[in-house]
């Protein structure tokens, strides 16, 4: 089987602005001084033919900057990328005909075209004949449910039928590789299933496709992703299937607690045993959820004494079996927000 | 009995010529069609763009006629040039050569209208073009499509001719129609060509700043306003470029800067095949005009071809084709 993505010892350093007559600012107290950023570091994975792939990663973690590389629109500083085994540095033409990218919150098209007139101009720059671009178009509306708004100008479709539009605009050049940068992302529970769904039918019913998603929702690539690779730093900490990860580390404990609002979370990292531990904050409710990932039972109750040493009140605690969150947050050494 | 699923063959791809022409045919369709069809769907444009610069034409129309009435209470008075009338026969020619001059000024102020049109649309719609597209993020998909980035260009200058074209026309008509100038065409081809000659070097500039503009970022917008005013002037969009070469020691240079835009010479020739027999200067003959129109369209397109490639490289580089706000 044939690799539809492969990288090899990628790396991306953006060198930052240069402002040749604005004078350098000193960075303030705390604030990381400007110079290279290092967005993907040695990054070597491979995506298979027919995959669904997911990345996933924390804001920063390098996950856009590699689909930008594999959708010809940036170059690598180092390393090789293939896209259908095609060099993304040199070979554009084969990987711009075969691919096509949909990002969460995109604005793209014109407001003053209608919904279908839109998809169709894009579809145009593939050189898709009218007749089947607007069949396809037809066709794709159906499934995500905009038949309705076909013919409204796009600046007064809602963000969730603009991102179906955008969607459409995807599927509607028929490419090999589709590339999702977070495509549910502010979506309600049903857009978002709609397009799930449509996803994994269209990697079903058809030959010689893959999808590449990048998605911060873990149920998301749960249930989506055949593998799945966790990404920090520009690195791959970890790629496997959904439930290969889940068992790396279901031999550890993992213990999620709702308690009040507390101080002090770094003492957490001090008490021996707790391998991770990720703290979410909702300041609507007045709590801190805990999310530890242990080894063995025996660091609770020193995780307890330290809770209510500060004067805070245990709400809840929960023995859990893993998550893809579990596997992140012991990847990573925090959730993702 | 068990649902079987019936999987779609893989798509064969075409990487032929006749694919590629096709391709790129079907891309400046695309990429002009917004132009074409959504940009007329607002009727707030016969206001903004008809009406609103006539009132402009009009500043300048209503002050060549007040020159007019000057020169004609002079003549009638006796005073034919800098001498007295020799004969009524000698006042009655200066009297006709008055108002075909205020005729040609006029003329020469409504084509001037229609350029500025063209003028404004290559600023805004072509050069800071690719930079709004950046920022409302058209941009990363265009150049992640197959098709030539020069039929992505094409399609915004032929989309952008043809919508400029609607209200440039229009204008004309309302300025003949408002101020009854009386155009007179001698040699329509020459015109016509002269025509289409200054549109496509005027757009071909237009394509040029569009990659130029695409590094410049939000500085393409302050280099738009500063060159929107200077051009007005230096281009003789509102009176007959010749007039430079008559100012010494500067005119000369200011026409010569000036023709480098191809509104200049596109207008001053315009100007001689449409308003024949009156004296106001020229700066060359319009078949001279024309070959020297030719030589920019050439030279710009080319511009425009390798630049284009260039920064494209250079901002996949640097990562300025997708980030915004940069």
């Amino acid at each position: 089987m044939g690799y539809a993505v492969e990288t090899r010892d990628l790396t991306r350093v953006f060198s930052g602005k240069k402002h040749l007559l604005r004078r350098k600012r000193r960075p303030e107290d705390g604030e990381e001084p400007e110079g290279p950023v290092t967005a993907l570091d040695g990054l070597t994975m491979q995506i298979k033919d027919g995959e669904l792939f997911g990345l996933l990663g924390p804001n920063g973690a390098g996950k856009t900057t590699l689909i930008k590389i594999l959708c010809t629109l940036l170059l690598p500083t180092s390393g090789q990328a293939y896209v259908s085994g095609y060099d993304v540095t040199k070979d554009v033409f084969p990987i711009r005909q075969r691919i096509s990218m949909v990002s969460g919150g995109e604005t793209t098209g014109y407001g003053l075209l209608t919904t279908r007139e839109n998809i169709w101009m894009f579809s145009q720059f593939y050189g898709v004949p009218s007749q089947v671009a607007n069949d396809r178009i037809d066709e794709l509306m159906d499934v995500f449910g905009l038949r309705d708004r076909r013919d409204a100008k796009v600046r007064t479709l809602s963000t969730g039928q603009r991102q179906k539009m955008n969607m459409i605009r995807g599927f509607v050049t028929d490419p090999d590789i589709l590339f999702l940068d977070e495509p549910t992302v502010g979506l309600d529970v049903n857009a978002a299933r709609t397009i799930r769904e449509y996803v994994m039918k269209w990697l079903r019913t058809q030959e010689g496709k893959t999808v590449l998603l990048t998605t911060h929702y873990m149920a998301e690539a749960d249930e989506m992703c055949d593998r799945i690779a966790i990404i920090d730093n520009g690195r791959i900490l970890a790629c496997d299937t959904p439930e290969n990860l889940k068992k790396m580390v279901r031999l550890d404990t993992t213990f999620r607690l709702e308690v009040d609002p507390i101080r002090d979370t770094a003492g957490f990292s001090k008490i021996p045993g707790v391998k991770n531990f990720s703290v979410k904050e909702d300041a609507s409710k007045n709590t801190s959820y805990l999310t530890f990932i242990l080894d063995g039972e025996a660091p609770v109750a020193d995780i307890l004494s330290h809770i209510m040493g500060q004067g805070s009140r245990v709400r809840s605690l929960q023995k859990s079996e893993p998550t893809l969150e579990d596997v992140f947050v012991s990847m990573v050494g925090k959730g993702f927000e | 009995m068990s649902a079987v699923t019936v999987r779609r063959a893989a798509v064969v791809r075409r990487s032929d010529l006749r694919y590629k022409v096709g391709l790129n045919v079907r891309s400046i369709l695309g990429r002009a069609y917004p132009r074409v069809i959504g940009a007329n769907r607002e009727p707030s444009w016969i206001f903004f763009e008809v009406f609103l610069p006539l009132l402009g034409i009009a500043a300048y129309v209503f002050i060549y006629q007040a020159f007019y009435n000057a020169q004609v209470a002079l003549i009638q008075a006796g005073q034919c040039g800098s001498a007295a009338c020799a004969s009524a026969a000698d006042q009655l020619a200066y009297l006709q050569t008055a108002a075909r001059n205020l005729n040609a000024l006029v003329g020469t102020v409504v084509l001037g209208g229609t350029m500025v049109a063209f003028w404004l649309n290559v600023l805004w719609s072509m050069a800071s073009q690719l930079y709004w597209e950046k920022e409302i993020g058209n941009l990363q998909i265009y150049m992640m499509a197959p098709m030539s980035r020069m039929a992505l260009l094409a399609g915004m200058a032929i989309g952008g001719m043809f919508m400029t074209s609607v209200r440039a026309i229009s204008t004309l008509v309302a300025g003949v129609l408002v101020f009854g100038v009386v155009f007179q065409v001698a040699n329509p081809f020459l015109l016509l060509a002269v025509f289409f000659v200054t549109l496509i070097a005027l757009y071909g500039m237009g394509m040029m700043f569009a990659s130029l503009y695409l590094l410049w970022g939000r500085e393409a917008w302050n280099l738009s306003s500063l060159l929107e005013e200077p051009i007005f002037f230096s281009s003789g969009m509102y009176f007959p470029a010749g007039g430079f070469l008559m100012v010494q020691p500067w005119g000369p240079a200011v026409a010569v800067a000036g023709s480098l835009v191809p509104a200049m010479l596109g207008l001053d020739a315009l100007r001689q095949l449409t308003l024949p027999g009156t004296t106001l200067p020229s700066l060359l003959p319009p078949d001279t005009e024309l070959e020297l129109l030719l030589v920019l369209a050439v030279v710009f397109l080319i511009l425009a071809r390798f630049s284009l490639a260039y920064l494209e490289k250079l901002a996949k580089r640097e990562g300025k084709l997708t980030s915004r706000h940069q």
